[in-house]
């Protein structure tokens, strides 16, 4: 796990700035002129359940390996300067951020794409599991909405 | 030897989250579901349902994958990350 900035993949345990990640992005190259991006958080009502709490498990390199290849493929096929992909991993309240996807381009139509793009690969391709805690116990969920 | 690894759902349902196995020749990922289903019946039954992914050195692998010496296996349960 990385904790710099500058590292473009990160799975990490703690909280990210939007704000930072952004920042960061658009240090990546004055041509850039428009930056979408994708925050996911924890929601609190899931298939009409309360719940409480959300853990999240990864696998180790080859998490990611699939976000990198994400990354590579998001600037190759959608013309975008360059994306950053922050999954957390761990004990998540509800409301707290989860995944952050910044996609950065010289025109904003592009980065839509990649971004939206993205975020559905992410959850088809990339080996990270959630469970959630509600009343009635702990689930992993193993579908992706 | 090969390193066995169990994610998410998969670690209750195989009971551990790690196992290694000695093998003397390379084996196909079929031949090693077998060897499971021996002595995880559990386990063994979900990968013959076909309900979990299978890598081989962290890349997606399929039933003829062959798997050798010093490799690492990891059973696979859909992915939930991300959010929505």
């Amino acid at each position: 796990m990385s904790t710099t900035i500058d590292a473009k993949i990160r799975i990490q345990l703690e909280n990210f700035s939007i704000t930072d990640e952004i920042e960061a992005m658009k240090k990546v190259s004055r041509n850039i002129g428009g930056i979408t991006t994708f925050l996911g958080t924890g929601r609190e009502i899931s298939k009409g359940q309360n719940i409480s709490e959300l853990n999240f498990e990864h696998y180790p390199k080859m998490a990611e390996k699939k976000l990198e290849e994400i990354r590579e493929k998001s600037i190759k096929d959608f013309g975008i300067i360059d994306m950053s992909i922050i999954h957390r991993i761990g004990h998540i309240d509800i409301g707290e951020n989860i995944v952050l996807i910044v996609a950065a381009g010289e025109h904003r139509g592009e980065t839509f794409k990649a971004c939206e793009w993205a975020i559905a690969e992410l959850k088809r391709t990339t080996p990270i599991w959630k469970r959630e805690t509600t009343s009635t116990g702990e689930v992993w969920v193993q579908d992706t909405p | 030897m090969i390193t066995i690894k169990y994610f998410a759902s998969l670690k209750s349902i195989a009971e551990k989250e790690e196992d290694s196995l000695d093998i003397e020749n390379p084996i196909s990922i079929d031949q090693l579901s077998d060897i499971i289903s021996k002595t995880a019946p559990k386990m063994g039954a979900v990968i013959r349902e076909k309900k979990v992914m299978i890598s081989v050195n962290q890349e997606m692998a399929s039933a003829d994958t062959i798997i050798r010496d010093g490799d690492e296996v990891a059973f696979l349960p859909p992915f939930s990350g991300g959010s929505i």
